[in-house]
């Protein structure tokens, strides 16, 4: 019985030739990551590890990105603690503020993440490095500094769902609608414990950007990991970004998988989650009464990345945000939001009648910058849509593309952009 | 070891942000979190919850973000077990990882309702709810997770090795 792309990775890392599903190893780590919500309380946890230091100060990346710049006095103490610790352990890859980006955006673009990396972080949508076929996975704070302390994990070597992908993308329909169809299809623990690897002639049509959106939403099904073969296109991503050396893994031919779906992009349609989980797709057509909102947010580690912020731009352009309506948009790094400024893109944001932000996860977790008040609806390209995720209880999150967020900023209603033309 | 307590009960897919919404997770004092453990979903839980108290919910409990701050605010909210159809897998790994006793059990978690007494042993799996004289047995924990929790957590276990 051959292996999956993920077990190849980890039987690698673990010294071993062969690893099964259901197998617990101890697997040796390329990368710990963590931001200012969870690092402090890791760092709290490694002060009780004996052994003091940290295993390699080169492989941890420690991304304030949460509740920063500050949203108050107690983050700032967080922020503080990171800060210090990582001036303590003379962390290579500490981003502060004016360098940091959203973390799941900022370490590829900083080529820290690889193919063929094992790459813990203390935060769930670390599985996004498996568009660079690297296994990467979300773990907790205490974790994290066993991590850092050790440099190694255990790990349950998980099974796979294999969904093969064929045809390319319509007009308007982009990896977030890939990945919300598929938690609609198998729900929200459909990949409980599970990879989910994606392969098939389709893949070589989603940018790399559409990759990173549809393998950080992997979590939002239960997934251990989501990976991708690595194709031309990522090993021109790496080349691009990265001095690191990486190793490129396939799935034995006699590989098992629990379940095999075959989706095919170009049948695609513009994908909502309704409230209040991820699970509640459906698509642009399916939608008969009008949902009025009163925010739209693009962004985050999901949707932050420079393809969404141009497709919003493309949406916005030359049109306004509709009266009462608050359009927030935050490029996902500092490299990002320079980038779209070159391009104008934040003129027409700003003509618009949107705000663009500096880098941060605030809105997406219910932090800060775009809090909702009871009875409102946002529009977001973020990740969850759970009770009372962007502020009040009784709020509610329609969780889409940038295209469908940009569209419906401008009639403040759930709106794909084909109804603007 | 052995936990006995009142259940509270919850449904499926019970979401991080509902166990301890961020907007606490400025703060990481355990007692801090527990003050607003669940209040998005049951506003009287941290009112009516006493030491030892047990929480039996269905299916993907824990699901959504790795906060840790989760296993924590329940456990310093005086929860003494969870017990659960499924429970998503990051949370999985912090309750262990911080002593939270967990254990999956279907027909358990399915059986047991609000308010009834339930009885658990840890060395055994046992489960038994003493109000309706039912008894399930849960899944054992594989060898190796056992070591972590017989050391209290997995940075009391990296210190023994």
């Amino acid at each position: 019985m051959g292996m999956t792309m993920t077990q190849k990775i980890l039987a690698a890392h673990a010294g071993l030739a062969k690893v099964e599903a259901g197998q617990l190893i101890e697997a040796d780590l390329d990368l710990v990551l963590g931001n200012d919500i969870t690092s402090p309380v890791a760092i709290k946890e490694m002060e009780k590890i004996q052994a003091k230091g940290v295993f390699d100060r080169d492989k941890i990346a420690l991304v304030p990105d949460h509740f920063v710049p500050n949203k108050d006095i107690k983050s700032a103490e967080h922020c503080k603690c990171v800060r210090e610790f990582a001036q303590k352990h003379e962390i290579t890859n500490y981003f502060e503020v004016g360098e940091m980006g959203i973390e799941h955006a900022l370490l590829p673009e900083k080529g820290l993440t690889v193919a063929g990396d094992v790459i813990i972080g203390a935060d769930s949508h670390t599985c996004t490095y498996g568009a660079l076929g690297a296994f990467s996975t979300g773990v907790g704070s205490t974790d994290m500094a066993a991590g850092m302390a050790t440099g190694k994990a255990w790990f349950k070597v998980p099974s796979a769902i294999l969904f093969r992908l064929t045809g390319s993308l319509p007009k308007w329909v982009s990896g977030k609608d890939v990945i919300l169809h598929i938690i609609g299809m198998i729900g929200v623990d459909g990949a409980l414990y599970k990879s989910m690897e994606f392969v098939g002639d389709g893949v070589a049509s989603l940018s790399m950007d559409d990759r990173f959106t549809i393998a950080n939403m992997a979590i939002e099904a239960g997934g251990k990991n989501g990976i991708f073969p690595v194709d031309d296109k990522a090993i021109a991503y790496m080349k691009e970004h990265s001095k690191k050396e990486w190793t490129i893994y396939e799935a034995d031919e006699d590989a098992v998988y629990d379940a095999v779906y075959t989706i095919d992009l170009s049948t695609l349609r513009p994908t909502i989650a309704f409230p209040h989980l991820p699970e509640n797709t459906k698509t642009i057509d399916e939608i008969e009464e009008e949902v009025k909102i009163d925010q739209v947010v693009i962004g985050s580690c999901t949707n932050g990345r420079l393809d969404d912020i141009r497709t919003a731009a493309q949406v916005l352009a030359g049109r306004h945000v509709a009266r009462g309506i608050r359009c927030i948009i935050l490029p996902a790094t500092q490299a990002i939001y320079l980038q779209a400024m070159e391009e104008g893109l934040l003129k027409i944001f700003i003509e618009a009648g949107a705000v663009v932000s500096t880098p941060t996860c605030g809105p997406c977790l219910g932090g800060y910058m775009g809090i909702l008040a009871a009875g409102e609806r946002c529009v977001s390209t973020t990740n969850r849509n759970f009770v009372g995720r962007m502020g009040h209880v009784d709020s509610e999150v329609y969780l889409a593309s940038p295209a469908v967020a940009a569209a419906s900023a401008i009639t403040g209603k759930i709106s794909s952009p084909e109804e603007l033309d | 070891m052995k936990a006995k307590g009142s259940v509270f009960k919850y449904g499926d897919n019970v979401d991080t942000d509902v166990i301890i919404p961020a907007r606490y997770l400025n703060s990481s004092d355990p007692e801090e979190l527990a003050a607003h453990c669940m209040e998005d979903i049951d506003k009287e839980f941290i009112q009516k919850v006493q030491t030892g108290d047990i929480m039996v919910a269905n299916k993907n409990f824990g699901c959504g973000s790795s906060r840790e701050h989760a296993p924590i605010a329940i456990k310093a909210s005086g929860i003494s077990c969870v017990i659960a159809e499924t429970f998503a897998r990051i949370f999985y790994r912090n309750a262990i990882n911080i002593g939270l006793p967990i254990i999956e059990c279907p027909e358990a978690a399915q059986a047991i309702e609000a308010g009834d007494v339930v009885e658990i042993d840890f060395d055994s799996g046992l489960i038994t709810d003493v109000t309706k004289g039912q008894s399930w047995q849960g899944q054992a924990f594989p060898e190796f997770m056992q070591k972590i929790i017989k050391a209290e957590g997995l940075i009391s276990y990296i210190n023994q090795k």
